[in-house]
């Protein structure tokens, strides 16, 4: 069983990111799940949200303490939660980022969501949508295929730019 | 349809399936997307019932009850504080005999505030004259609401029926969800009492001490009714649709030595600990509850028996520690587990397993117990 | 009488500097409901208790076992607000203490479910203040219609705009004759303080209802918060007055506006949830703004 752990700030899209790439393993004829882990607090605090993708079907419902990996989505956060909490020593680690950040190394890597958004002007709200372009950075890695990555963003949403998004990701991102 | 969905969304789409004539039905985390979608499907057409948006829970039970006894199908949801606020309609639709439908996303009660899962609030409608079903899969939460409103409706039965799912943990996971075409499995909703001005009775007036319990006896007949009935539904669902239930659901258990015994979520939980204990040469098996009302018959002889209560009478002991010992005369080793959303993983379940004490009772993360 | 006000307090440096309400709350960012709990605390001072039933101060006020709160906060159950604080009342009263009992509730808590125990306790001449906050809708749980949603506004509940019109709190509590009651908004913190001092000031049940924009439910920008409740006062679509013994006075700020009201569009067209509204509903909204300033107009003028 492949575990990721994502982890955003209320209303930046972690919740849906998870969805998505649950929805995108689906299609790729996996088993996934996708739960969001709710505190009591407003817009804006940080929320994690676990995916879970396996070839049989998922039974498990507890958190993710071991993930294999973390999806970082305001690197903000880290100031106030160990994302790297229970990373596996094998485990990799996706920022939301231009640069790579110090403290944050081995198989860390890093795409430019934020501003991959603003250029394809994928914003609700002031805030920029990064569930969709991140799908494209999950492909990239090999969570789950490209046509099935995109295939998930336009069952979800009508407007092509998330598509155009996933794959701008897809193509920055160093692997 | 073979899709993704939480498992609020997948009530609702029974809901839409089911096509009730009147929903009535009010707010609450984490029930609120089954009546945001509901209100959805009501707003774009795709759901020709009533939906009526009331200023309470109280409210929202006693709308659907003068809907049912109208003469239409009708459904509604809530959770925690909103059930024990419809608490007194709850009774009144069990004793109207009306086949009301409810989900309820099973969450915690304050103080304090506590929006995460517990069973205290459907056992706390224990004795209503409900049916109640808890699930564990989103796939489980759509199957059992569209069987609710076939189970409920049939003649032999007339008693609403409560649809469990536990709050957070399976309201809002996403997994698959392949919905069905039902055909004619509903069939038309039928009241034989449903109000008729051409045959006027009175419905619920004063009634004696030389009458009142025979209408009691009567919801328990059908209580005891329903268990057929059930059995029925969940044959005809299987054959029609492929998927079978049954008043447990009964993991590696055949040849088990140690049986855990759980419901909700954290009954599919326990099935991941099992293959773990079983990877050590334990013989464990697991039994998630799955119907509460009727409580079925359950063969645990001869075994070991665990049990997650995620609930707790107090001054007693866990509700299903209870209804165990009092139904198979077995002492089970009773664990007081995942109150308020506490998280419960599968290593834990096993290390209930591994450290079981038959007889006693424990409550997870308490260490001053006794 | 005991009609008690400190007029000395006519600007915002006035207002006494102790915080009863934190700055590590757990709202919203932009959120108007929680800097108007400030001003009213600071109006009430440190001898009180807030009571809070299930609404978005719930989770405000700070999550267990962290408080935002230097005052007691007694939470209770989602339509128990008023009940609870009428117990509470008595109680002090029989103890012969003076402790101010402040029931703070979203408007769902009070429209709503709660209206039945709001009802009872103004009946019953209970000795207490209660505030609805309004946000128009039900916000701790993610925006839903509450009946005191606007005509036309898009919830969660009406995502094709709520059909019918605001339920209208002021005429049912005016129905009561309590001793005070006037409105308030977030945009205007020294006339609500003042508002919540007056109302301390009297014995008997009070009441102050406050329109709190909030960004997510309105789905308007964070930072255009105190726009959004001027304008709402502006274009009279919400009238600042106090009723005092049954004699009602327009505030300052609606006075000038009930005169020359902004066009109603101002308002409306900065929020997500009036998106799309048709020509006819918008109308009707603007008939009813109309009908209100002249229903107002004439109350205090004394022609009713
Ligand atoms: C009996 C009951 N029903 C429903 C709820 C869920 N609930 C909690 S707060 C709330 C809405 C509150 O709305 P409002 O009073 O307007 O306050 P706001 O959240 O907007 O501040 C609801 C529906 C509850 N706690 N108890
Ligand atoms: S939802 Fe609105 S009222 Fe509630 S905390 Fe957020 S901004 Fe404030
Ligand atoms: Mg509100």
């Amino acid at each position: 069983m492949y575990e990721i752990r994502i982890h955003s700030r209320g209303g930046q899209g972690g919740v849906t990111a998870a969805k998505l790439l649950a929805l995108a393993a689906f299609r790729d004829g996996k088993h996934a799940t996708a739960c969001p882990f709710y505190g009591a607090e407003r817009r804006g605090a940080p929320v994690v949200s676990f995916v879970r993708i396996d070839d049989e079907p998922i039974k498990v419902y507890s958190q993710i303490h071991e993930p294999d990996l973390v999806i970082v989505l305001d690197t903000s956060i880290m100031d106030v939660v160990d994302v790297l909490d229970g990373l596996r020593a094998d485990g990799e680690v996706l920022l939301n980022s231009a640069h790579p950040l110090p403290g944050c190394n081995g198989t860390c890597r890093y795409v430019d969501l934020t501003g991959i958004a603003l250029a394809e002007n994928l914003v609700i709200a002031g805030s920029p949508i990064l569930n969709t372009p991140v799908l494209g950075a999950l492909a990239k890695m090999g969570v789950v295929t490209l046509p099935s990555a995109e295939q998930a963003i336009r069952e979800m949403f009508t407007d092509e730019r998330n598509v155009k998004a996933a794959r701008a990701a897809y193509e920055e991102l160093k692997v | 349809m073979l899709t993704i969905a939480t498992g609020n969304k997948a009530v609702a789409d029974a809901v839409k399936a089911a096509k009730p004539g009147v929903i009535a039905a009010y707010p609450i985390t984490p029930q609120t997307e089954i009546v945001e979608q509901i209100a959805e499907y009501v707003t774009a057409g795709d759901l020709e019932s009533r939906y009526v948006p009331v200023e309470s829970e109280h409210s929202a039970m006693a709308a659907c009850i003068g809907a049912s006894v109208a003469g239409v199908r009708t459904f509604t949801a809530t959770s925690s504080h909103g059930l024990l606020y419809m608490h007194e309609m709850v009774h009144w639709a069990a004793g109207a005999r009306l086949p009301i439908v409810m989900a309820n996303v099973n969450r915690a009660l304050g103080p304090g505030w506590n929006t995460w899962a517990e069973h205290t609030d459907a056992f706390s409608q224990r004795d209503t004259g409900w049916l109640q079903v808890f699930v564990g899969t989103v796939q489980e939460a759509y199957d059992a609401t569209l069987m609710a409103f076939k189970i409920a409706e049939d003649e032999r039965v007339l008693l609403p029926m409560m649809v469990n799912l536990d709050g957070f943990a399976l309201s809002h996971i996403t997994q698959s969800l392949d919905t069905v075409e039902i055909g004619d499995f509903l069939p038309p909703y039928h009241l034989p009492h449903a109000i008729d001005t051409e045959n006027p009775c009175g419905y619920g007036p004063m009634t004696g001490p030389a009458d009142y319990f025979r209408f009691r006896w009567d919801i328990e007949r059908s209580m005891r009714d329903a268990r057929g009935v059930i059995a029925e539904v969940e044959r005809e669902f299987a054959e029609r649709f492929g998927r079978s239930y049954g008043p447990t659901e009964d993991y590696r258990c055949e040849d088990a030595d140690v049986i855990v015994v759980a419901m909700g979520t954290l009954g599919k939980e326990a099935e991941v600990a099992i293959d773990r204990l079983r990877d050590e040469g334990i013989k464990a098996g697991s039994m998630r509850l799955r119907w509460f009302r009727p409580f079925p018959d359950l063969d645990l002889a001869g075994r070991d028996v665990v049990v997650i209560d995620r609930d707790y009478s107090f001054g007693f002991g866990g509700v299903v520690a209870h209804a165990i010992r009092s139904k198979t005369g077995i002492e089970p080793y009773s664990v007081i587990a995942g109150l308020g959303g506490q998280e419960v993983t599968y290593n834990d379940i096993a290390d209930f397993v591994r450290n079981r004490r038959p007889g006693t009772e424990t409550w997870f993360g308490v260490s001053d117990h006794v | 009488m005991t009609n008690i006000v400190e007029r000395s307090v006519t600007n915002l440096s006035a207002i006494p500097k102790e915080e009863y309400l934190y700055k590590c709350t757990s709202a919203c960012a932009g959120c108007s409901s929680s800097l108007c709990l400030r001003y009213v605390l600071k109006a009430a001072g440190p001898d009180t208790v807030l009571v809070v039933p299930a609404c978005c101060t719930s989770v405000i006020q700070g999550i267990y076992p962290g408080t935002a709160m230097n005052v007691p906060v007694y939470n209770v159950a989602f339509a128990a607000a008023a009940a609870c604080a009428s117990g509470m009342s008595e109680a002090f009263s029989a103890m012969g203490r003076e402790t101010n009992v402040i029931a703070y509730a979203g408007d769902g808590g009070t429209v709503d479910i709660g209206i039945q125990a709001l009802s009872g306790a103004f009946e019953r001449g209970t000795n207490f203040l209660y505030i609805c906050y309004d946000n128009e809708a039900y916000g701790n749980t993610g925006m839903q219609r509450s009946g005191s949603t606007p005509l036309g506004a898009r919830t969660t509940t009406t995502p094709g705009g709520k059909p019918t019109a605001k339920k209208d709190l002021d005429r049912i509590i005016a129905a009561h004759n309590p001793p005070y009651m006037a409105t308030a908004c977030s945009a205007y913190p020294l006339d609500l303080y003042k508002k919540v001092k007056k109302a301390l000031s009297i014995e008997g049940p009070k009441f102050i209802h406050i329109l709190a924009p909030c960004p997510p439910g309105w789905r308007y920008p964070t930072e255009k918060t105190v726009e959004m409740g001027k304008l709402a006062v502006k274009t009279g679509t919400w009238i600042l007055y106090e009723r005092e013994f049954g004699k009602l006075s327009i505030s300052g700020p609606s006075r000038a506006a009930m005169k020359r009201p902004a066009p109603l569009e101002d308002y409306i067209r900065g929020q997500g949830r009036f998106k799309n509204l048709d020509p006819a509903t918008l109308d009707l909204m603007r008939q009813q703004v109309r009908q209100n300033i002249e229903r107002i107009a004439r109350e205090e003028e004394g022609v009713c």
